[in-house]
């Protein structure tokens, strides 16, 4: 399983860095608040540590990792957003 | 409920969209589309977990227990006011520490994953290798994957939360002057790496959390020293980290969407951070452990010298003068367009002179500012089309044609050394050529030097004109004397 997941690791950083090589710099902002809610994705843990039913201490430490990561995902992508909203094209 | 079968079908629906979405952003016109792409995908994987069955529970439970339920979505709820909040109310200008911010909070719901997982399993461990139970060959990938996810989220965390002070102002860079700094970090580091060893091998609480207070106190130290102007390498990397953290939890969990998702983040800070470095023409290293702009006296002429009576200051009405007859303007913005929140001021004069038939163009230094792209999201945001916005490699051929370069409080990247003087600690940077421009007008604010700390020989050269004030006043100034004019 360990070397499987690793193999998944090495292939989503190329295919990564090859997409990411082609982001003008014009976007690199909103690229970066972007990827930067995407880390938020860490919430898929974060749900099942404060949800799974484990001891309060767990449960806590999973109610709070939520929070935080929901803060990263919304705030990410609704920053994004408004970002993006702005660039326009010459009329 | 969703098998554990179909819930990976959904996690590998939600890669591809992630994958789909960073791709948008490659295109102005494709990019709205992509980020919500990139959100359905969160979306899509959050609902996975939420109606999943627990794929280690045994007898197949759902993954949310029934008694906890209230607890998830209230931290849902909470998180997503918050952060809509945050996102809506914050200003343009504040971009670069809202991004800093959230960064941290995505470090440290990595570090708390890990802790619960840690604290969830260690007991187990313990007591299965004491019943012969497991095998060490099955705990050393999941105690070392938690180990790191502690370790780059804890660093994460406190360090974008450091960055977030320095670009708010809260955190001064003279507070980085500790005694014997170098020491204390590599020891913070050293006592990291050996907790993270010692709770690979021996799985217990307690090892997690003193390496995650050693690692905080990292995080504080790595960024404390790096002042304003590195700020877009730092937060690019931190931005890496955050991404990574995501990645090591994704280990932890044995998850794969969080691997992906986690290393396209890594990857894309990974490349933002090269970029950064390559346009100031410094190492990551010397960004990070450099001391550039801490104090350090620099070796050079001094500012006496450089600019020792051949200062030509100007006034709005001359600006407007130049203005006839000029066929192509160049705006060059700097942090400084930021700190005095003009873009919308520069905008206003660009149409004007738009409207008398001169060219207008913008040209932006891959680290003008204090983020990647941080002018071209303010010139946006004073609707200003992106397609005037100029990489330097292509408008540098353009300043020989160019009437009239205005620089707005920019410094270091338009400093004339970096090409000529081998020795200066900016040599070998790449710089926008503004002074190959017939005139050049210098908006600032006094003669202070740029974040390098050196005198920059352009305020002296014969075709530039040096405009003491605030930009915004300035830009105001210049757009009422040209309609005067």
């Amino acid at each position: 399983m360990m070397m499987l997941l690793l193999v998944v690791f090495v292939l989503a950083m190329f295919l990564g860095s090859e997409i990411i090589t082609k982001v003008p710099p014009t976007l690199h902002t909103p690229l970066m608040s972007g990827s930067n809610a995407i880390s938020g994705i860490t919430v898929v843990g974060a749900l099942v540590a404060a949800g799974a039913g484990n001891q309060w201490f767990a449960t806590t430490l999973g109610f709070l990792a939520v929070m935080f990561a929901m803060i990263n995902v919304v705030g990410g992508y609704l920053v994004t957003h408004r970002m993006l909203g702005m660039f326009r094209k010459k009329d | 409920m969703l098998s554990e079968n179909w819930q990976n079908v959904v996690f590998l629906v939600a890669s591809v969209l992630f994958l789909y979405g960073l791709k948008g952003l490659t295109h102005p016109r494709k990019a709205v589309r992509g980020n919500l792409m990139s959100s359905v995908a969160m979306l899509l994987a959050i609902l996975a977990v939420l109606l999943g069955k627990n794929p280690v529970a045994e007898g197949g439970g759902p993954v949310i227990d029934s008694s906890h339920w209230w607890v998830v979505l209230v931290a849902l709820l909470v998180g997503s006011v918050v952060g809509s909040v945050l996102a809506l109310k914050i200003q343009m200008t504040a971009m670069p520490q809202m991004v800093g911010l959230l960064n941290g909070f995505g470090g440290l719901a990595s570090m708390l994953v890990a802790a619960a997982e840690m604290f969830d399993k260690a007991d187990g461990i313990q007591r299965g290798i004491d019943v012969g139970y497991l095998s060490h060959a099955d705990i050393l990938p999941f105690t070392t994957a938690t180990m790191l996810a502690g370790l780059i989220g804890a660093v994460t965390f406190t360090g974008s939360l450091v960055a977030f002070g320095k670009l708010q102002g809260i955190v001064k860079d003279s507070w980085s002057r500790i005694p014997a700094r170098q020491f204390i970090t590599i020891g913070l580091l050293a006592a990291s790496v050996v907790f993270a060893v010692l709770g690979m091998f021996i799985p217990w609480n307690t090892f997690y959390w003193i390496l995650c207070v050693f690692s905080l106190a990292l995080g504080v130290m790595l960024v404390l020293p790096i002042g304003g102007a590195d700020m877009p390498v730092v937060i690019a990397l931190l931005n890496s980290y955050s991404g990574l953290a995501a990645c090591a939890t994704g280990f932890v969990i044995e998850n794969t969407v969080l691997i992906i998702a986690g290393s396209l983040v890594g990857a894309s800070g990974i490349i933002l951070t090269q970029i950064m470095c390559k346009a100031m023409n410094r190492s990551l290293t010397n960004v990070l452990f450099g001391g550039l702009g801490t104090g350090t006296p620099v070796a050079g002429p001094s500012a006496d010298e450089v600019y020792g009576g051949k200062i030509k200051a100007t006034s709005a009405e001359e600006i407007a003068m130049l203005f006839d007859g000029a066929q192509r303007v160049v705006f060059v913005p700097g942090y400084g367009m930021a700190v005095a929140q003009c873009q919308h001021a520069v905008r206003d004069l660009g149409k004007m002179l738009e409207e008398k038939g001169i060219e207008v163009e913008y040209a932006i230094h891959p680290v003008a500012g204090r983020m990647p792209g941080h002018m071209n999201v303010l010139l946006a945001e004073a609707d200003v089309p992106y397609d005037k916005l100029k990489e330097m490699d292509e408008i540098n051929p353009t300043f020989p044609q160019t009437d009239v370069a205005i620089v707005i409080g920019a410094n270091d990247v338009v400093n004339p050394v970096a090409r000529t003087d081998p020795k200066s600690p900016i040599a070998g940077m790449p710089i926008l050529d503004v002074d190959k421009a017939r005139t050049v007008v210098m908006i600032k604010r006094s003669l202070s030097p740029g974040f390098a700390g050196i005198p920059n020989p352009l305020f002296a050269a014969d075709n530039c004109l040096m405009y003491f004030a605030d930009g915004k006043k300035a830009i105001l100034d210049i757009v009422a004397a040209v309609k005067q004019g």
